[in-house]
């Protein structure tokens, strides 16, 4: 039992960084100052958020693809509802998001189909939902000042994505360190058999593991919209399933469940979000990042594997 | 309940389960050539099957790979890096452009089945990973420009829109391919083994069966038929498209699941898949007909459709055993 929840390490994914950080030092002109520090920060808060929902999800041995999708789908919602006030756009982005993490949540849990496929569907469908709403135009911008500060103000030196993105993982760490919903989420990870004899409701827990993934993507979404002052159906969340699941694997949170490292993920998303920048900054096409994240997925499932073994 | 009513019911299920799709077909079919009167013209009909016959090579990889107990969702970027392959490579001749595309999908295919099986990551995470990495790789080296075909390369044209009589070259290629396919799933040792391996591969294993070569076998094929679908949509283009099939994974695995295949592996046939592919693709010629639907609903159908078949699959079926389907 003690050795089951024992946190998995993170160490790979630290010395990757280190190594990521100390070459960007040495070979990207203007790596080391505070704009791009500050640029990577904003960028890797969103993939934080998202990829703490990911955590809980991976960790009751689940995936969702739909993430990215779910983003755009509160993008767009947000953007074309904010001429009512930001609080009725917020609140219905986010309502859309978490009916879309229920909707996989039901499928998954209570229906019994694989979640592959469910947030598969999820991710195409999506797509689809954001491109209808917006009837296919590319951009649709906004002037909206005070919803704007929730991807561009500060609190003090700290921008406002950065705290909403340590806050979201205060709770999560405390969720899952210091509440019984916590311990059921490993233990349906680790043996949902076992887990089911021993009482846990098994089924809700990952309805609501689910629901927290699509309600993380839509607050995700909400504020790079806020970022952009713009909602853009194809382009917001693009790969972000890609980021968010690397990050998790990169943590140390294993995909057969069981496990969750949320500093793990933490350092994931920065890895991934400097990795991203270092491509930016030498001018090549982010696909060339997308094929080293894929890489990087595969390395890192296996040496869990081969470590597990 | 008695045991005559639970076996009746069953047997409905099963019936269900092996001609609903066949059904819903023939319905369709039926709707479509009452509301429309090109729906049941030559043109129109031969013209859906060109349309589905990429689709329908996929998904006859697909098949093979469901059937096994696996999943392949990297076949849609394997599509796009065939076909810019045979399209860069088409000045050298036909022939060349399609072995090159043939051996591209056969790599990522192998790729695929050495890291499932070698390496031991599980099929959907493998495979994720190869349809974003081989996507990232096609969009890179392209510079996400679609690349022109050589419209000298006369075999190279011929296969996407060459004509054998009334017939156009996709529609014999699907044809023939499925044949094949149908012959090897069901008749042949090979076949047997994916089956067996699909069903129970602990069991497959100690029966002596050489599970990690077939499995290599299922997962190589699949690249081969993608890439091969890659250069026909191609030739049929005129071009590599560095976009091409993207989200045909969900298509394939829509097509499959629908003809009856169940996704726990060890049932299913490549007729089947056949009745699949042509019930999505008249579905879908449908909304076109009635000139009402854009791109993006289609997105949102493909999946809604698919989500709805598992889940009458799963009705059918009664839950989560599969049902004893006797093959053949």
């Amino acid at each position: 039992m003690i050795r089951a929840f024992r946190t998995p390490s993170a160490h790979g994914a630290a010395a990757a960084l280190l190594v990521l950080l100390v070459a960007n030092a040495l070979f990207t002109p203007g790596f080391v100052s505070l704009a791009t520090m500050g640029n990577v920060a904003l960028q890797v808060s969103t993939t934080v958020i998202v990829a703490l929902g990911m955590t809980l999800v991976i960790a009751t041995g689940g995936i969702d693809l739909s993430v990215g999708a779910v983003m755009a789908v509160s993008s767009v919602i947000g953007a074309t509802f904010l001429d009512r006030g930001a609080p009725v756009a917020t609140a219905l982005a986010m309502l859309a998001a978490l009916a879309v993490g229920i909707g996989n949540g039901v499928l998954v849990a209570y229906q019994q189909v694989p979640p592959i496929i469910v947030t598969l569907a999820g991710l195409i469908m999506g797509r689809g939902v954001a491109q209808v709403l917006v009837e296919g135009n590319p951009l649709v911008a906004f002037s909206h000042p005070s919803f704007e500060r929730l991807g561009k103000g500060s609190v003090g030196p700290v921008p406002v994505p950065v705290l909403v993105a340590l806050v979201l993982l205060g709770i999560a760490v405390a969720l899952m360190r210091h509440t019984t919903f916590g311990r059921w989420v490993l233990a349906t990870g680790g043996n949902p058999r076992a887990a089911h004899l021993a009482g846990v409701p098994v089924s809700a827990v990952k309805l609501v593991t689910y629901a927290a993934s699509g309600g993380l993507a839509g607050l995700a979404g909400l504020i790079e919209t806020a970022r952009l002052a713009a909602a853009d159906a194809g382009k917001i969340g693009q790969a972000m399933e890609l980021d968010a699941i690397v990050a998790v694997v990169v943590g140390g949170t294993a995909l057969s469940g069981g496990r969750a490292n949320l500093t793990g993920t933490v350092i994931g998303a920065v890895l991934m979000g400097v990795l991203t920048t270092s491509f930016n900054m030498h001018l090549l096409s982010p696909a060339w990042a997308q094929m080293v994240k894929a890489i990087i997925l595969v390395a890192a499932v296996w040496t869990q594997r081969t470590k597990a073994a | 309940m008695s045991a005559f009513a639970i076996a009746q019911g069953r047997s409905v299920a099963r019936l269900a389960h092996r001609y609903g799709a066949a059904a819903a077909l023939v319905v369709v079919c039926a709707f479509g050539t009452l509301r429309y009167e090109t729906f049941l013209t030559p043109e129109n009909l031969l013209n859906v099957a060109r349309q589905n016959s990429m689709l329908g090579l996929v998904a006859l990889g697909t098949t093979f790979v469901i059937v096994s107990g696996g999943i392949d969702l990297s076949v849609g970027s394997v599509v796009a890096l065939g076909g810019i392959a045979a399209a860069a490579l088409s000045r050298f001749g036909g022939p060349v452009a399609l072995l090159a595309a043939l051996a591209v999908g056969g790599v990522a295919g192998a790729c695929n089945g050495w890291l499932i099986v070698r390496a031991r990551i599980q099929p959907f995470i493998t495979t994720l990973a190869m349809m974003i990495g081989l996507r990232g790789l096609t969009l890179a080296i392209t510079d996400e420009v679609a690349i022109r075909a050589d419209r000298t390369a006369l075999v190279f044209r011929w296969i996407g829109r060459g004509f054998l009589g009334p017939i156009p070259a996709p529609v014999v290629i699907l044809v023939m391919a499925y044949a094949a396919g149908a012959l090897v799933l069901r008749r042949t040792r090979f076949g047997r083994h994916v089956h067996a391996i699909g069903d129970n591969e602990e069991a497959a294993r100690l029966m002596g069966l050489d599970v990690n070569r077939v499995k290599l076998a299922v997962y190589t094929c699949n690249g081969v038929l993608a890439a091969f679908a890659g250069a026909l949509l191609a030739s049929r283009l005129g071009a590599g498209q560095p976009a091409a099939g993207t989200g045909w994974e969900l298509d394939a695995i829509a097509a499959v699941v629908v003809g009856g295949t169940l996704l726990s592996g060890g049932h299913g046939g490549a007729g089947s898949t056949l009745v699949g592919v042509m019930l999505l693709g008249i579905v879908l010629n449908l909304f076109n007909l009635e000139g009402t639907v854009s791109s993006w609903w289609q997105l949102v159908l493909r999946g809604g459709f698919l989500l709805a078949v598992i889940l009458v699959q799963r009705r059918t079926t009664g839950g989560r055993s599969p049902l004893p389907v006797p093959p053949g």
